[in-house]
């Protein structure tokens, strides 16, 4: 029966996520314009775009914390439209906003308990986090607030992912990293990748974007204007050029 | 070249000098006074201060969480002594019991009951007004300030316009000598129930899931529910938890006083409001340290220069924004 409800992109793979002609205002402007797009179950899909293009209002969108005007969104074939922020959480949602949404007069560790159930950390997954981000362990009970912003980073992730997950959502987790930063958090990514951990990854920097992304869907004007697989764009000379334009105007930065 | 390590640094000194302030004042106004006169002044001070602190904290927590600026939170106060007088009015075989246990237990009775009613009043309020203005500062003013008005003719209508009468138990009416100082035994009673209060709200707070959340929700709302918490729970529980808070410091302060009238909770409302000014808005350490500071200033300069005692509290507001223009523990977000 839950296959059923499944639906199967062109691509054959399976859909976790799927928005459909989606417009989202914020107060008198329209900032998404029918967004379409599909997230695969298991597989990491960059969204990309230039600064105010809807990428951020987007993942917004699909967490209810704006409400869309009209259209469909669907997370395993269940409508979030009408679904209040923490009930989207719950499906096992997990948002990790630009800004990190770090709680700074927190501790690391209170930071990560709030993301467990009512029964607190589940002690082969949190050794698991802090295996991956050794660097949490060394401040587990120092306030977030202190924390360097990629130890910040890495401390959203692993609040992403301290419990059990159906869908990673990250907005722009490289921004402000220095290079050397970025690959280790890309590498951090794969790992949760290769543990079938869906992500929606919005993302500026064209190189993170290559090294991780399956999928990949340009936004332009609150319009999805490309999406396809990472390696289609890849091998596509001319396409990168046009829509690089678009949506990073240089590959690295 | 590193400093030794008993020179704080800078940002060190930044971040611990506001809690240095209260222990500064203390010790500065011993010099200025006999030790006799110290003492009791002191105490006077401490006990104003934790009396206003369970009054200013539920109104701290409230903004803190929900950025509403309830001004309706004087009525609460009032309500609270209110309904002590009906409480205690029963309880007189109690109060005027010689022994301190029975005295005691009126006093816990009346204070559960005070915080029973508030917190129910609380509730209501929460679901029937208050929700329908968060994130509309204007309203919210213009509601809050009605509902006062409202309540405060409510308590008119159910007690009477005349002040009653809210003696302190037999037991706890005189002095204690200490040396060459007298401290009044109910101003010790009142600053052991504060302490008690502040130190049961500090460990829900550090302790319990639910005073995580709190902080949590103190600092960023929206990320607390896109972590799958119902934020609007936590309202409903920390505005019950605000008002029962208002409804035992006006108790207190009502039975401290020994007479309650309407006007109650308007007339410790300015220096509520100081409090949460100097402390900085929503922050509930801040709360209590700017209580302690408002209550030990109110009793050193009534002694040593009553001329300045009226505007001592505004001075010493004027001087912390001075020095700190967003309260002594400013909340980040806010």
């Amino acid at each position: 029966m839950a296959d059923s409800r499944r639906m199967i992109n062109s691509r054959g793979t399976d859909t976790l996520l799927q928005l459909e002609d989606v417009y989202t205002d914020i107060g008198r402007y329209q900032i998404l314009h029918g967004i379409d797009l599909k997230v695969g179950r298991g597989r990491v899909t960059m969204l990309l775009g230039r600064n105010g293009a809807g990428k951020t209002t987007t993942l917004r969108t699909v967490m209810g914390l704006w409400k869309a005007r009209k259209g469909r969104i669907e997370f395993e074939g269940r409508s979030l439209l009408d679904m209040a922020t923490p009930d989207i959480a719950r499906l096992g949602i997990a948002y990790v906003p630009e800004g990190m949404g770090i709680f700074g007069q927190l501790t690391v560790r209170e930071n990560l308990l709030l993301a467990t159930g009512p029964e607190g950390f589940e002690q082969e997954r949190l050794d698991r986090v802090l295996q991956r981000f050794p660097a949490l362990k060394l401040k587990w009970d120092s306030p977030a607030g202190l924390l360097s912003g990629g130890q910040k980073q890495m401390l959203a992730i692993g609040r992403g992912i301290i419990e059990k997950r159906r869908l990673l959502i990250v907005d722009e987790p490289t921004k402000g990293m220095s290079p050397a930063m970025v690959d280790q958090f890309i590498e951090a990514l794969l790992a949760l990748k290769a543990d079938q951990t869906t992500l929606l990854l919005v993302e500026q920097n064209f190189r993170v974007a290559r090294a991780m992304g399956d999928d990949v869907a340009v936004i332009d004007q609150g319009r999805i204007v490309h999406s396809g697989s990472m390696a289609d764009l890849n091998a596509d000379e001319a396409l990168q050029q046009r829509l690089l334009g678009l949506s990073l105007g240089a590959t690295d930065r | 070249m590193s400093s030794p390590a008993w020179i704080l640094r800078r940002d060190q000194w930044q971040q611990w000098a506001p809690y240095a302030v209260t222990p500064v004042l203390i010790l500065a106004a011993l010099p200025a006074m006999g030790v006799g006169s110290w003492l009791t002044l002191t105490v006077a001070g401490l006990s104003m201060g934790v009396m206003l602190f369970l009054m200013a904290s539920g109104l701290t927590l409230i903004f803190g969480l929900m950025d509403v600026l309830n001004f309706a939170h004087a009525a609460f106060i009032t309500m609270g002594a209110y309904v002590a007088t009906s409480v205690l009015g029963r309880l007189t075989g109690w109060t005027n019991d010689e022994s301190l246990a029975m005295n005691l237990a009126a006093i816990v009775l009346a204070l559960l009951a005070a915080a029973a009613a508030t917190g129910t009043l609380g509730f209501f309020f929460e679901r029937i007004i208050v929700r329908r203005v968060y994130g509309a500062p204007l309203r919210q003013i213009l509601i809050t300030v009605g509902a006062l008005i409202v309540m405060e003719q409510l308590v008119i209508v159910l007690w009477g316009p005349d002040a009653i009468a809210l003696p302190k138990p037999v037991a706890l009416r005189g002095s204690v000598i200490v040396g060459s100082s007298s401290i009044e035994t109910y101003r010790l009673v009142a600053l052991a129930v504060g302490l008690v209060v502040a130190v049961a709200m500090q460990l829900v707070l550090t302790r319990t899931r639910i005073g995580l959340l709190v902080r949590a929700g103190v600092e960023d709302r929206e990320m607390v529910e896109a972590l799958g918490y119902r934020i609007n729970r936590l309202f409903i529980g920390v505005f019950i938890a605000g008002t029962a808070l208002a409804g035992m410091g006006g108790m207190m302060w009502g039975q401290y006083q020994g007479l309650v009238n309407s006007q109650l909770g308007d007339a410790v409302n300015v220096l509520v409001f100081i409090i949460l000014i100097i402390g900085g808005l929503g922050s509930v350490g801040g709360c209590f340290i700017g209580a302690i500071l408002v209550g030990l200033t109110s009793n050193y300069v009534g002694f040593l220069f009553p001329q300045l005692a009226v505007g001592s509290n505004i001075l010493l507001m004027f001087l912390i924004l001075m020095w700190r223009p967003r309260g002594l523990l400013p909340l980040a977000g806010h």
